[in-house]
């Protein structure tokens, strides 16, 4: 480190311009043959293979693992709370979707959330942006396999409540009621899959997991309460309201049929609260630097 | 073969990368070396496509990096070994790995063999890696698409002396095979002894290039003297140029026979006179990249003691 001790003001110019600009001296050895393939010969990665893997992320951590696993878990939670608790006349199959939905849809935009967020909060994005640079096919790879945690965790769901319902009757002695039809369940559903896809655009857009975690708590806890009091006390956002709150208008697809006007309430609130505000993460997804 | 053309990244009025021009050549261990923060890893970071060049092209094997189909199959990247889920286990990394890249799965098991990561500790989570372990781990990531370019950021950085030397080893019969590896570091010593060509980097631009005999026999010669002032006037006067070395020495840029006689001319002691070698070059990158290391001359004493 001696030569730190002296300023570098006695230095000549002289020695950088001798050292820079050289020609490295590979030529002699550029005529090899290299090793391995042609770079042109490689097929491109298929988005079957990226959800795959991308998929695979979502359970191969202790965490992700037990994040998937309380889907069923709670769900068989749920469904024993209502065999112990409800009134026998209350034991139809519409408390115990009404039971296993409370955490499905929490857990499920958390499912959401982490499978972006994570790249980015635990640096793997560094690896996998690296192997698969077009990130918007990692992104919609990771909203496919969301969709497919959705598709395969609701009907499990259902079909948890459907055996608790038998068996709940059965234990209280009363025939089972089955009163939410094929539709009813699609809704619900669809408010799960709504649920997920705000999780999925939060984590889009924050890209940090605490950030959007409280992002989504926010998102469908706070406004709505806010919308509501709004409501109450202005006149003029009454009838305002069903456009522009996405928890209002999507709280109906738990009420059984919507008329039309209520899918143009949540079409229209869907393209405010989610299609926009995706569409700005997904631009930011493509730009931001990954470090 | 890895080429990089007049790349500049800005961040507001903040110049990280200035007009930076390198290649790689296929055969040959580059060393991209430079102080930290001189910007080697934004350099390597736009050649893979992560930060954007604000001007300039990058390209590996001919093509941005962008337009390689499966990349890992054709460039082996080793940015950060510490980036990554630290819940998931040695093994399932590679594993994610050589599913995005469509492997076959003996891979995985013939690259923990090829790092030397035994079966118990690619079961182990990543959160109890060593850093030794992780930077282990992640060559085996760069390696497993068998690629024909390496791109690897301080990867000897919490290796132990026989990883250093077994990297050593690898990246030298991985380049003797015909593959490109260029190799960041902010060490010389750890370049030096396996870099064929060096790029020298301070302050984001480019300060010294070339291959690394031609970079030493430039180093010039080491003299000493109890009368150091008159030597440098001396050079000055025969227009040789120079640096100073400690308080008594300095670094010219000439061999020994010809600073012996002008310093016989001049009528000087001379206590030590021998050629730069491999000190020479440590002297030429402290000194290339004096004016941008971020510890002033004044502050490089106090930090030293404090350590």
């Amino acid at each position: 480190m001696t030569s730190l001790d002296t300023p570098p003001e006695t230095r000549t110019g002289a020695e950088d311009g001798r050292l820079s600009g050289r020609t490295p001296a590979g030529q002699t050895l550029s005529g090899r043959t290299p090793t391995g393939h042609h770079p042109t010969g490689h097929r491109g990665i298929p988005l079957s293979r990226i959800t795959g893997t991308e998929l695979r992320k979502m359970f191969d951590t202790r965490s992700g693992f037990w994040l998937m696993a309380s889907i069923a878990i709670l769900a068989v939670l749920a469904t024993t709370a209502v065999i112990l608790f409800a009134r026998h006349d209350d034991m139809t199959y519409d408390s115990f979707a009404a039971a296993i939905g409370i955490p499905m849809t929490v857990i499920l935009p958390i499912v959401a959330i982490l499978s972006v967020t994570s790249e980015w909060t635990q640096r793997s994005g560094l690896t996998t942006f690296t192997l698969v640079p077009h990130r918007g096919r990692v992104v919609a790879a990771k909203a496919v396999s969301c969709v497919t945690i959705a598709v395969v965790s609701i009907p499990l769901a259902f079909g948890i409540g459907a055996l608790g319902n038998l068996l709940g009757t059965a234990i209280a002695g009363v025939e089972p009621v089955w009163d939410v039809t094929l539709s009813d369940m699609l809704h619900i559903a669809l408010a799960n899959v709504l649920g997920m896809a705000v999780g999925f655009m939060l984590g889009v857009v924050v890209r940090n997991t605490p950030g959007a975690l409280v992002a989504y708590f926010l998102y469908s806890f706070l406004l709505p309460g806010l919308s509501l009091l709004l409501a109450a006390s202005q006149e003029w956002f009454r009838d305002l309201q069903p456009w522009v709150d996405f928890d209002f208008s999507q709280s109906v697809l738990f009420d059984g049929a919507l008329s039309a006007q209520q899918w143009a309430h949540l079409g229209v609130t869907t393209v405010i609260w989610l299609l926009i505000p995706l569409s700005v993460g997904l631009a930011l997804v493509v730009r931001a630097e990954v470090k | 073969m890895i080429t990089v053309q007049s790349v500049t990244r800005t961040y507001g009025p903040f110049t990280a990368v200035d007009d930076v021009t390198f290649t790689a050549q296929p055969g040959r261990v580059t060393g991209f070396l430079g102080p930290n923060g001189a910007g080697k890893s934004t350099t390597m970071r736009i050649i893979v496509g992560l930060t954007r060049a604000t001007s300039g092209t990058a390209t590996v094997a001919g093509h941005r990096y962008l337009d390689l189909p499966n990349p890992g199959l054709e460039v082996g990247v080793l940015l950060d070994a510490s980036a990554q889920h630290a819940g998931r286990t040695g093994r399932e990394i590679l594993t994610i790995a050589q599913r995005f890249m469509g492997l076959p799965r003996r891979r995985v098991e013939e690259m923990l063999d090829l790092v030397s990561l035994t079966p118990e500790e690619a079961s182990r989570r990543v959160r109890d890696y060593s850093l030794g372990m992780r930077q282990r781990l992640g060559i085996a990531t760069a390696l497993i698409g068998d690629p024909e370019v390496l791109i690897l950021d301080e990867p000897a950085n919490g290796l132990d002396p026989g990883g250093i030397r077994w990297m050593r080893g690898l990246l030298r019969d991985y380049a003797d095979r015909g593959g490109t590896v260029l190799l960041s570091s902010h060490l010389l010593h750890e370049i030096e002894v396996i870099a064929d060509d060096l790029v020298v980097i301070g302050n984001g631009r480019i300060v010294a290039q070339g291959a690394k005999s031609d970079l030493l026999r430039s180093a010039g010669s080491v003299v000493r003297s109890t009368r150091c002032e008159v030597l440098a006037q001396a050079l000055v006067e025969s227009g040789v140029s120079f640096s100073p070395v400690g308080d008594d020495g300095l670094l010219a840029q000439a061999d020994t026979s010809q600073v012996g006689e002008i310093a016989f001319a001049a009528g000087v002691p001379v206590t030590e006179l021998r050629p730069a070698d491999g000190g020479g070059l440590e002297e030429m990158f402290l000194e290339l990249t004096a004016g941008s290391r971020r510890e002033t001359t004044s502050h490089a004493q106090p930090e030293g003691a404090l350590t």
